[in-house]
């Protein structure tokens, strides 16, 4: 028989739908195999939403930004000069990296946390990785706005 | 039952390479992202190093390690894509086969030229070398 839940811990003959903490026992849907939308806790529906949206966001975004640095450009051209001089030399590109950036922060944290949900049971491991996880969120977007603010424009100096 | 971890464990048909490819693809982007957002920070904090990095991304290795990354994210966009199909338009379930076998279509009709045109590098060389190109 297919396993229809993510095992939580508990012994592998699964967990019952919605019982235990908050994102245990989170569904799979046997069609598309992801989680199906979760009841219960509000909190988890709004993420289960985000990801979605986030996620046709970073469709967009994210294919766009690979194909036009190794299509468009390659990296055998991209040093530090060219993203000042020409990559990132006006508002709509550096805006576009930062919503990207946004977006992936997000997507990719909720799916990292979803991760370790899903995987750690450890009563003091778990809350410390979502702990170094979104400290190391808070501290990739601290340095990647730092530099989508602080990169000097040419001739703007 | 069995103790085996999860992504080893049967979760029955196309299904489950879809649900273990988007996991490690997903955590394999994420590593990327990491590094990249510390290498993006370098252009202002330390030039000369992300310079270095960059020369690294141009080589063979880097070559071929920018084709994994751009097919886990294709991997996981045309993936994520068809959840989101079958989340929010439950009639398409009827096609969940088509959608899992044409998302691979369209993988593989972008992901070979894509791969072709990151490895010119090295391919191009060769062809010019037998002087076919």
């Amino acid at each position: 028989m297919a396993d229809s839940t993510i095992p939580t811990g508990t012994p592998d003959t699964g967990s019952p739908p919605g019982g235990g903490q908050a994102t245990s026992g989170a569904r799979i849907s046997p069609i598309s195999r992801a989680r199906v939308r979760p009841t219960g806790s509000r909190r988890e529906i709004v993420i289960w939403y985000l990801m979605r949206v986030s996620g046709v966001g970073l469709f967009v975004l994210a294919l766009a930004h690979f194909s036009i640095l190794h299509f468009i450009w390659d990296p055998a051209n991209q040093t530090a000069q060219f993203i000042i001089d020409q990559r990132w030399d006006n508002v709509f590109w550096r805006g576009f990296d930062w919503l990207l950036l946004m977006l992936v922060l997000f997507h990719g944290f909720m799916g990292m946390r979803t991760v370790i949900l899903d995987y750690v049971h450890h009563p003091e491991w778990r809350p410390a990785l979502l702990w170094a996880l979104y400290i190391l969120g808070a501290v990739l977007f601290v340095f990647g706005t730092t530099v989508v603010l602080t990169l000097p424009v040419p001739g703007a100096s | 039952m069995s103790r085996l971890p999860t992504l080893l464990r049967y979760r029955g048909r196309e299904g489950m390479a879809a649900w273990a490819f988007h996991r490690l693809s997903g955590i394999g982007i994420f590593a990327f992202i990491v590094l990249h957002v510390i290498d993006i920070y370098l252009v202002g904090g330390n030039p000369g190093v992300y310079n270095d990095v960059l020369q690294f991304y141009a080589s063979l290795p880097g070559r071929i390690l920018e084709v994994v990354l751009g097919a886990a994210l294709l991997y996981h966009a045309l993936n994520g894509l068809r959840i989101i199909i079958i989340d929010f338009w439950p009639a398409m379930t009827v096609y969940h086969r088509v959608l899992w076998w044409g998302s691979w279509v369209i993988f593989i009709s972008l992901g070979v030229p894509g791969a072709l045109i990151i490895l010119r590098p090295v391919w191009l060389p060769l062809l010019q070398q037998l002087g076919l190109a």
